[in-house]
């Protein structure tokens, strides 16, 4: 359908002036004050560090082929795992989606011009990537083996790893995170056109608005906290460290803060691209718009309320314990919210199956996997058992991978005719899509399994009796790295290469679509005015050629 | 962008992404207001932990409040009070049109405040702790009573001060640049949201120091009677 599509748009390979093609150089680039050029600027940088983190995952995983291990001495695994979680979260999920598609978007899909502070958002990317030089330092230096959590004494007092370089990376890398939270919420409330009033919005623009609120109230915690565990290492104080009277559960309960609702800074933008993607592959408007706006706001506050659940078994207070586990339930109403609302779009809908939207469809199930399976974990007796198993590893990253990074793919791959102007080989973006979602489903589900029969997670050794659950694993986790190198080939070939997109190939609603591809730097000729709700597309069922 | 210069009577300092300058001028101060946000909630992981400790170890923190010279900190807060004067009325100044040397002498003032500040933090302060050995982790002696908790405690005083004084810095050097922008004519009366959002900053920084004072300097009853 989308060749069909796409024929209908054929333009010539002159795609006008537009903001890639507008000025050249390296100094444009770098000095651009330009939202879409910035986002591209972190989506090259994002796309270098989730390479990275992966091939610490692939290396992982063809270690523990083997019970004893078949690669490397047990402290490099321990790098390894540290390694690949710290990028993956802090330089790779954090930013995805906000940072690129939110850059590029947000100021398109309200009609504005830019962002309401361009500079403030350059000086962002800056920092950003400031902070992945001294990730990546620490890294190619001999990594840290803390794990992603960084839990004093031992980070503090001994281990004899790069600990304060990656801190400060991530410490670094949080204020950008902090200023593109403040420019996103600027400009969302001042910068949207005449006529897009609150629920005209795109549900992405809500989802990034709640985003942007975890990243003003969560980030600096963490920064701080960062702060205090750097000196405490440097200068040999006892902050969080008994001996003095320092307490190490301080730094759990200040790093959880942030860090719990970091995992809805991954997941909100997903959900917010799924909605775009679920209303245009379907041509219907989205079922109960204001639950769903709403719900991002609802999961964003409640976020900030759960994170004691990460501390069961730490030996906090047994009745905390009991509203923690109470609080973190209720997070899984707004998330419910959203996954009924966007069945109930599907219903009778014209559906079609271009590649964004099997991405979005994989979304849907792996979400749901994933959020059904943290009830269990939010569950204090049941957590007992499972806490700190390979069944904690399966349910994050049904959140994280199958959850966030699904929604990243299908966003890139649907904004992407917008983003070049060019179309991308449909067929080969449907055999990555499907090769993610087998590849991700082979490497984690065999994880709840083993979790549940108690293998521990962040171990370079097993007993015999996982190894085949262990392989099928590994197998799944090449079949996934082959699924996200074929895109990385054919979205750098279309660059060049790929057809003339035209405006909107998809036929899609909003104010993005209404302008050329890629736009021009200035983004609207003339600032436009707003006089219909969102996805208010053709109620006839099918859609009219 | 032609219909934007035919918005024939653009300030200096009108930015080509906004439409009208009170668009400019609200976006500037929700954005000075959700980075005060932030800001609370940097500082607040560090009141948080010093919450903690406090009532974990309250007779340490005590001990270690007593080993502060009340005299310096109680100056300072009567300093930094003074400077959000001279702030308010450097604006002010700004907003009713004032000659430009008069905006210009109130932000000179308010530096000078901010510096004095600093000089006394640093000079009869920090440095004095550094002679007397109570500065942990660079040159500590006091082993009196509650030694580790009041090394705790001094470990917070000097982070929280430190970022405190470091946020003072900053300011002085906004505070700086904002003298130069006037002494140019960069402000009228139509706009002078650059000094209006900065002092907001240097408010919200002598707020952090009221707070800083009573919990830093004067727990645990000094002085016989109260």
């Amino acid at each position: 359908m989308s060749t069909a599509i796409a024929d209908l748009h054929e333009t010539p390979a002159d795609l006008g002036v537009n903001y890639l093609n507008a000025n050249y150089g390296i100094r444009s680039w770098l000095l651009t004050k330009d939202h879409k050029r910035i986002g591209l600027l972190y989506l090259a940088t994002i796309t270098l560090m989730f390479f990275v983190g992966g091939t610490a995952a692939v290396l992982m995983r063809l270690h523990l082929i083997e019970p004893q291990g078949a690669l490397f001495e047990p402290e490099t695994y321990n790098k390894l795992f540290s390694t690949h979680g710290i990028i993956m979260v802090f330089f790779f999920l954090v930013p995805s989606i906000p940072a690129t598609l939110g850059n590029f978007l947000i100021p398109l899909m309200i009609g504005a011009r830019d962002v309401a502070f361009p500079k403030l958002n350059l000086m962002s990317w800056y920092i950003f990537i400031t902070g992945c030089g001294f990730a990546l330092y620490a890294t190619l230096s001999g990594g840290v083996d803390t794990g992603w959590t960084f839990y004093p004494p031992y980070s503090s007092s001994f281990s004899h790893t790069h600990v304060v370089a990656v801190a400060l990376g991530v410490f670094i890398a949080g204020f950008s995170s902090i200023l593109t939270g403040l420019n996103f919420i600027v400009t969302i409330h001042k910068m949207r056109a005449p006529g897009m009033t609150w629920f005209r919005l795109p549900l992405f623009i809500w989802a990034l608005y709640a985003t942007s609120l975890i990243f003003v109230l969560g980030t600096p915690v963490i920064a701080i906290t960062l702060f205090l565990l750097g000196l405490e290492r440097i200068l040999h104080v006892g902050i969080f460290d008994p001996a003095v009277g320092g307490d190490p559960l301080l730094f759990q309960h200040l790093f959880w803060f942030y860090s719990h609702p970091a995992v809805y800074i991954m997941i909100l933008p997903g959900m917010g691209v799924i909605s775009e993607l679920i209303t245009a592959f379907s041509r219907k408007k989205i079922f109960g718009y204001t639950f769903v706006a709403f719900s991002s706001l609802a999961i964003a506050i409640i976020s900030f309320v759960v994170w004691g659940h990460h501390m069961f078994v730490t030996g906090q207070s047994i009745y905390a314990g009991l509203v923690f586990s109470v609080l973190s339930f209720l997070v899984a109403i707004p998330s419910a919210i959203k996954v009924f609302n966007w069945t109930a779009t599907l219903y009778k809908g014209s559906i079609s199956y271009e590649a964004p939207m099997l991405y979005a469809l994989g979304f849907i199930g792996l979400f749901t996997i994933g959020g059904l399976t943290g009830l269990f974990l939010a569950s204090l007796a049941t957590d007992v058992h499972l806490n700190g198993t390979y069944f904690i590893v399966a349910h994050f990253h049904y959140i994280m991978v199958g959850g966030a990074v699904m929604a990243y793919m299908g966003g890139i791959h649907f904004w992407w005719p917008k983003i070049t102007g060019r179309l991308y080989p449909d067929y080969w973006a449907r055999v990555a899509a499907a090769l993610i979602f087998i590849g991700f489903n082979l490497t984690f589900f065999p994880q709840f399994v083993l979790g549940y029969l108690g293998m521990p997670r962040r171990y370079a050794v097993y007993p015999a009796e996982f190894q085949v659950l262990n392989v099928m694993s590994s197998a799944g986790a090449s079949i996934l790295g082959i699924g996200y190198v074929i895109p990385l080939i054919y979205l750098t070939w279309s660059m060049r290469y790929g057809r003339a997109a035209g405006p909107n190939p998809w036929r899609a609603k909003g104010l993005e679509w209404t302008i050329p591809s890629p736009p021009p730097t200035e983004n609207f000729e003339e600032i436009p005015i707003v006089t219909e709700e969102a996805y208010n597309y053709p109620t006839s069922g099918v859609a009219s050629v | 962008m032609s219909e934007l210069a035919a918005h024939s009577a653009h300030p200096p300092g009108f930015a080509h992404q906004f439409e009208t300058v009170a668009q400019q001028r609200e976006a500037g101060k929700l954005g000075m207001w959700v980075f005060l946000v932030t800001e609370i909630l940097f500082f607040g992981g560090m009141f948080t932990a010093y919450t903690v400790y406090r009532s974990l170890h309250l007779q340490a923190f005590i001990t270690g409040s007593h080993l502060l010279e009340v005299k310096f900190g109680a100056t300072n807060t009567a300093v930094l009070i003074v400077s959000s004067l001279t702030m308010a009325m450097a604006i002010r100044s700004a907003q009713t049109g004032k000659r430009k040397g008069q905006t210009i002498w109130w932000l000179i003032l308010t530096m000078l405040l901010g510096a004095t500040f600093l000089f006394l933090k640093f000079r009869f302060e920090w440095y004095h702790d550094y002679v007397d050995g109570i500065v942990p982790g660079v040159s500590w002696s006091y082993h009196g009573p509650y030694a580790p908790g009041a090394e705790l405690f001094m470990c917070f005083y000097f982070f929280m001060t430190g970022l405190h004084a470091l946020h003072m810095i900053v300011g002085i050097g906004i505070l700086t640049v904002l003298t130069v922008m006037t002494a140019r004519n960069k402000f009228s009366p139509q706009y002078y949201a650059p000094l209006e959002i900065s002092g907001l900053y240097w408010h919200f920084v002598d707020i952090v120091w009221i707070f800083l004072f009573p919990l830093l300097y004067l727990i645990g009853g000094r002085y016989p009677g109260s």
